[in-house]
């Protein structure tokens, strides 16, 4: 029998209840979210669990949402299960002023470079991992670059002006 | 029976500096001297990062022939090179290498900016993009465009010539030239 949405969503919400809310389908991919301190128990659980099988780590990143007080980084996880090639998504909200987030390295060895990316560019503070430093961005960069906290130009620059450049 | 042999007798030769000429002898200047020599053997030193090194090996090609300015010797290894060509975005990151590589030119050393990102970042102005190389280092020559035509970079190379054929043997070892690169950081 193939691995649909409705088996994983029955599956999860077995395991850990009303704990996983915001349950939706974009373009047939199941996506929900899990409290922050429970990322690596829903790892697991879709590691381990012998039917859903979820054992590669496709992609981690985070997003900035400056808008949602108090949860304004959201760490999302891509899993695929390679046998019955079926694709979920779930995401975690941290806040921005203490993104701690825990690390799944132990879990994904892949998680390794990703999460080191996602601190470089959003600053989510991943505890557990083993050498969380800038991986892309230059050593002495003090901010992280992909929080939606910047103005789109420095105004204070003089040698790009409207002048030159026409705009 | 032999094959007809055909010599290449349309060679140009670079004209002699302007001096005094007499039976056997001729006296100018040691500075138009080493001038005519210097250009007409720059040995550039490629640092390519992006489409402007596509650019950059068609200008090297048979069809555009940077050969022909005496400049077909690219060489891999800073230590020998006149000219440093940088094409392509410089990203902070590799901006201290670009520096390195700078420093480890021997003077007389010049500097050809090919294209808008290595000029002034280009399109790219992001925190990730150095936004002109002459941030780091002092450049001779700009060439605009994204990406230059190969006829563009000739004409940049070509005012490299210029500059170097004009040079005087005494600008590097001046105060204005030491407190140029003090201004860079470099001693």
């Amino acid at each position: 029998m193939a691995l649909t949405n409705e088996i994983i969503k029955t599956r999860l919400v077995e395991k850990f209840g009303d704990q996983l809310t915001d349950w939706v389908e974009p373009y047939g991919m199941l996506t929900f979210t899990a409290p922050k301190d429970q990322n690596l128990k829903v790892l697991q659980f879709l590691y381990d669990d012998t039917e859903l099988r979820f054992q590669f780590l496709t992609d981690l990143q985070a997003v900035h949402y400056p808008t949602r007080k108090g949860e304004e980084l959201a760490v999302v996880y891509h899993l695929h299960n390679l046998v019955d090639n079926v694709r979920i998504r779930f995401k975690v909200f941290a806040d921005i002023t203490k993104p701690d987030v825990f690390s799944a390295t132990a879990l994904y060895q892949t998680a390794n470079w990703m999460e080191r990316e996602t601190y470089d560019f959003f600053g989510v503070n991943f505890l557990g991992h083993p050498n969380l430093i800038r991986i892309l961005n230059v050593d002495e960069m003090d901010y992280f670059p992909m929080r939606k906290e910047f103005p789109l130009e420095d105004q204070t620059r003089v040698d790009k002006d409207d002048e030159m450049f026409g705009r | 029976m032999s094959r007809p042999v055909q010599f290449n007798n349309k060679v140009k030769m670079v004209e002699a500096p302007e001096g005094f000429m007499g039976d056997g002898f001729m006296a100018t200047s040691l500075e138009k001297v080493v001038g005519l020599a210097r250009k007409n053997s720059i040995w550039p030193l490629p640092f390519a990062t992006s489409c402007c090194g596509i650019e950059f090996m068609a200008t090297a090609a048979s069809h555009y022939d940077i050969a022909r300015f005496g400049a077909e010797r690219m060489s891999f290894s800073p230590r020998q090179c006149d000219l440093l060509m940088v094409m392509g975005t410089i990203s902070k990151k590799m901006g201290p290498i670009l520096k390195q590589v700078y420093l480890q030119m021997a003077e007389p050393r010049w500097v050809l900016s090919v294209g808008a990102c290595a000029c002034s970042g280009g399109i790219f102005d992001t925190y990730s993009v150095l936004q002109g190389i002459d941030q780091i280092i002092p450049v001779d020559v700009y060439v605009p465009g994204c990406p230059p035509r190969p006829e563009a970079i000739l004409d940049g190379f070509m005012k490299i010539q210029e500059l170097v054929g004009n040079e005087s043997l005494r600008r590097r070892t001046g105060e204005k030239y030491k407190d140029m690169l003090a201004g860079y950081g470099i001693q």
